[in-house]
């Protein structure tokens, strides 16, 4: 494993007996998991190629359980690292050897659906796609909508601020959630936000959501509701050149329509998906585009022949209309198999997740073909062309000696490009074990010490999920240090009136 | 008379900071001054003045971003997108008219330490969901950066949501950057006519639950109504739904509203342009805007569920002689109550408590604002949590110290 994760404390693991009584004390029942073969479906998440047995499993079912555990670890100096679906694609779940993974899989309660607030109040364990399922008989559901949202759950969803392809009008989870039931790891249960907008203090909400379990365990949500969109259609749209297709993007927003998505697939990924699902896509052209419009049907049908006009003005090669919802799902099934349709072509692949400004796509491209070249791996691309969120997938064989490896340098690459490009190292699946060690690549240590202060707030001992998201583990008592210089500083050169 | 420190760019509000922690000294920070009058009544040593960081440095249309120095007017920005036909989605509000300060004088800085907001919160978010990124100086004298200058972006702990609403509390802002989007070709207002607060709720939680795709809708008392030009001439209360988009679908939309409008009352509605200078109205309070002919009210600022509104309204005006005007579908309360010395706070804290949500004291005299809490005071435990973020950020209290609570 390369990415290095903090020691195990023996002084823990040789208390492992006792710990594990203590917390059957606390979670009765079937809800403390010891044994190794039972324990086995926790040893990783979406990110597999890393593995670690936690010392214990725990599934609490109450919130009372879930503070009484953390209570017990911070008074005992366990480490515990929480776990919804372990659906994460960064390895934000990955166990660690002397801790205890909570798993929140019992809290799957939807509590209330609240229409005149047009909210729904869910427990963490809910999937993301059973909130939709809940509210849609009366034409409701809950926007953000992550391709994994048949099985992840909410409160991963909150951990990691999943997006989704209608993000970009529609905005991620930070955007539809309003409050939370969050339990510090002392123990201590607070409420963040509730049915209203906004904080009337400090925005914790706003910092727990992509904390990636690091800030406190979520023990209920308050989501927003939003009314469906009246229709949705599609339009497929094929173009000689990656060029062509940014350019499209590009003209599309800047004619002010903000599709309810927007993705973007080149010739690699095409041609598997179309292989995979012949859902009708041209394999002549090097960028396809889908582009969704929703809303009432004399906007949608408005919008659409904008769409088509801008496109043909972008050197479109070919350019499909939904007519039919069948339609609409057959252009989308290619784009929503791609993963599957390229780990058909190849043993395995490497999904990497960075965001670009939209602008420097073609040029993203031709240094990702490349960096292809130079590692002798093929690289294909899914992109959510409205927001600049790359999905490069890495083909590899991993029962070849060191191909994991230089994907996952060739994946490091990439993203060190999307960040030299003024991107981020992660648009949607988060830092986790995955970027960690590359957080430097954007941050300075003065930025990274912020962060891992307001962690200290929350976590004094650093016991929620160490090892992830940030390279370094400083002692909070270290980061709050001040070096404040005595004396008088004049700064003559400072206007003062 | 304090001190005041004009910072000229991010290196010089290091230094002022540096130089305040070697002196043991408080900051008080100002963009151009606007919304001063909000917060608790608190003295600092010394003023740092952001208003000379100015200058848009970035602004792409196609990519929906724009990036700026803190001190920047917020009109220069939003005349700079409009020329783009683009907008601030959050529809930030101008506190100028209720605080008696000349309007159109704010900072993208300010609105977004204040998180602003307006009408269309309720379908596109507040500042806090369109800051894209930041660089800043904390109280520790450290220039720090987060975020980044792409709408979607899960690298690190989302600080800028943090420092949304923190009122200059953890650091002051240098460089912003906000996400812009498309203006809306057209626009149009409902309006349904002399409902009671509560009939009108309901009817606003039928709209947001419609296909009408509402942007904003707001619930007008009669005395409150009348003191908008366009609605001046209503009798009685005046209920607001606003449809934006392009032509048709504006067209279509305001069918199906008025369908589901017409059991509660009497319908009208605003062309365009009423319904922009309408919702401007809206957005700033000014049927509440100071200096009017009998004293002024204090105002509270309510957010709550959009049920919960009327509840509200109703218990401060029967037991408070409160004005009300409902905006946010009901979830957001403006409440005038005639001036007393303690602005009603227990009354309007339990009220809102009960109901759940927030409270704010925009607008009362300074010394009621030094006797009361101005937000909403936080559980103990909350509360404790609270006082370590902000010691993470300025453990020496330097800047705006007490200003959201004593100590904070």
């Amino acid at each position: 494993m390369p990415v290095a994760m903090p020691l195990p404390d023996d002084a823990v693991l040789v208390r492992r007996a006792e710990i594990v009584a203590a917390l059957r004390g606390i979670v009765p029942g079937e809800g403390v998991i010891a044994s190794e073969e039972a324990m086995r479906p926790y040893e990783s998440d979406g990110l597999t190629a890393y593995r670690q047995l936690p010392m214990v499993v725990v599934l609490p079912e109450t919130t009372a359980q879930v503070a009484g555990v953390l209570g017990y670890c911070h008074r005992e100096g366990i480490k515990v690292v929480p776990r919804g679906a372990g659906t994460s694609l960064s390895g934000g779940a990955l166990p660690l050897g002397d801790g205890v993974l909570l798993g929140m899989a019992k809290f799957n309660r939807i509590r209330e659906i609240d229409f005149d607030n047009r909210v729904a109040v869910v427990e963490p364990g809910v999937t993301n796609l059973a909130v939709s399922q809940a509210v849609e008989q009366a034409g409701f559901y809950y926007a953000p909508d992550p391709s994994s949202q048949i099985a992840c759950t909410i409160g991963g969803n909150v951990a990691e601020n999943s997006g989704g392809v209608h993000c970009l009008k529609y905005g991620v989870t930070t955007n539809n959630v309003l409050g939370c039931e969050l339990v510090l790891m002392t123990g201590e249960v607070l409420r963040l936000g509730g049915k209203h907008l906004d904080a009337g203090g400090y925005d914790l909400l706003g910092i727990v959501t992509g904390s990636e379990g690091l800030l406190g365990v979520v023990t209920e949500v308050t989501v927003r509701i939003l009314k469906k969109p009246q229709t949705a259609r599609a339009a497929l749209i094929g173009f000689p050149s990656s060029e062509d297709a940014g350019d499209c993007v590009a003209r599309i927003i800047g004619a002010g329509i903000i599709p309810g998505g927007m993705e973007m697939m080149d010739g690699p990924a095409i041609k598997a998906a179309e292989d995979f699902v012949h859902a009708g896509y041209p394999l002549d052209v090097e960028a396809l585009l889908i582009v969704e419009l929703d809303g009432p049907a004399a906007e949608v049908d408005h919008l659409l022949e904008r769409v088509q006009e801008i496109a043909r003005g972008c050197c479109a090669a070919t350019c499909r209309i939904s007519n039919s919802e069948e339609e609409r799902l057959l252009f989308w099934a290619g784009r929503k198999a791609a993963f599957p349709a390229v780990g058909r072509i190849s043993p395995d692949y490497y999904c990497m997740d960075g965001t670009i400004p939209r602008a420097k796509l073609p040029l993203v491209l031709k240094r990702m073909q490349e960096l292809s070249r130079q590692y002798g791996l093929r690289v294909a691309n899914v992109f959510h062309a409205g927001d600049g969120n790359l999905h490069p997938l890495i083909l590899y064989d991993a029962n070849r000696p060191g191909e994991l490896e230089r994907a996952e340098e060739f994946g490091a690459d990439i993203l060190r490009l999307c960040v030299e490009v003024g991107g981020v190292l992660t648009g949607e699946h988060g830092v986790g074990v995955e970027k960690r060690d590359l957080m430097p690549a954007m941050f300075t240590p003065a930025d990274l010490d912020q962060q891992q202060r307001l962690k200290c707030a929350f976590d004094d001992k650093s016991l929620l999920n160490p090892g992830k998201v940030f390279p370094t583990l400083h002692r909070c008592a270290e980061l709050g240090r001040m070096h404040v210089h005595a004396g008088k500083v004049a700064f003559p050169d400072l206007p003062r009136f | 008379m304090a001190d005041t420190i004009k910072a000229r760019d991010a290196a010089d509000v290091e230094q002022a900071i540096c130089a305040a922690l070697g002196d043991g000294r408080t900051l008080e920070l100002t963009g151009r001054g606007t919304k001063r009058g909000i917060g608790r009544a608190a003295q600092w040593d010394a003023t740092l003045d952001l208003s000379g960081l100015s200058g848009v440095t970035l602004y792409e249309p196609e990519e929906l971003v724009l990036s700026a120095k803190a001190g920047t007017p917020l009109a220069e920005i939003e005349a700079l997108v409009a020329a783009s036909k683009q907008q601030l989605a959050f529809e930030p509000m101008d506190y100028g008219p209720v605080l008696g300060v000349a309007p159109g004088g704010g900072t993208i800085g300010g609105a977004i330490a204040a998180n602003l907001s307006g009408p269309r919160r309720i379908k596109a978010g507040a500042a806090r969901d369109h800051f894209l990124g930041v660089n800043a100086v904390s109280g520790r004298g450290e220039t720090f950066k987060s975020g980044g200058r792409v709408v979607k972006n899960v690298t690190g702990y989302d600080l800028c949501k943090l420092l949304a609403g923190s009122w200059g509390t953890l650091a002051a802002m240098t460089d912003i950057t906000i996400k812009t989007l498309p203006r809306a070709e057209t626009e149009a207002t409902v309006l349904v006519f002399a409902l009671d607060d509560g009939a009108a709720c309901k009817a606003m939680a039928a709209a947001m639950g419609s296909y009408g795709d509402v942007s904003a809708a707001a619930h007008l008392q009669p005395a409150v109504g009348a003191r908008i030009a366009a609605t001046a001439n209503a009798v009685g209360a005046v209920t607001a739904f606003r449809l934006e988009g392009v032509a048709p679908s504006v067209a279509q939309r305001k069918s199906v509203l008025e369908a589901l409008l017409a059991p509660f009352s009497a319908l009208g509605t605003l062309d365009e342009a009423a319904s922009r200078s309408f919702w401007r109205a809206v957005r700033d309070v000014t049927p509440f805007a100071a200096f009017r002919p009998f004293g002024e009210p204090d105002l509270w600022r309510i957010s709550t569920a959009p049920a919960r509104g009327a509840d509200i309204g109703r218990k401060l005006t029967e037991q408070a002689g409160a004005e009300i005007l409902y905006d946010w579908a009901g979830g957001l309360v403006w409440a005038a109550l005639p001036p007393s010395a303690d602005a009603n706070a227990a009354l309007v804290r339990t009220t809102v408590a009960e109901a759940g949500g927030h409270a704010t004291l925009i607008r009362a005299p300074a010394p009621v604002r030094a006797a009361v809490e101005v937000f909403t005071p936080e559980p103990p435990p909350l509360a404790a949590l609270t006082r370590r973020v902000r010691e993470g950020f300025d453990p020496n209290g330097v800047l705006n110290p007490g200003r959201m609570w004593a100590g904070v």
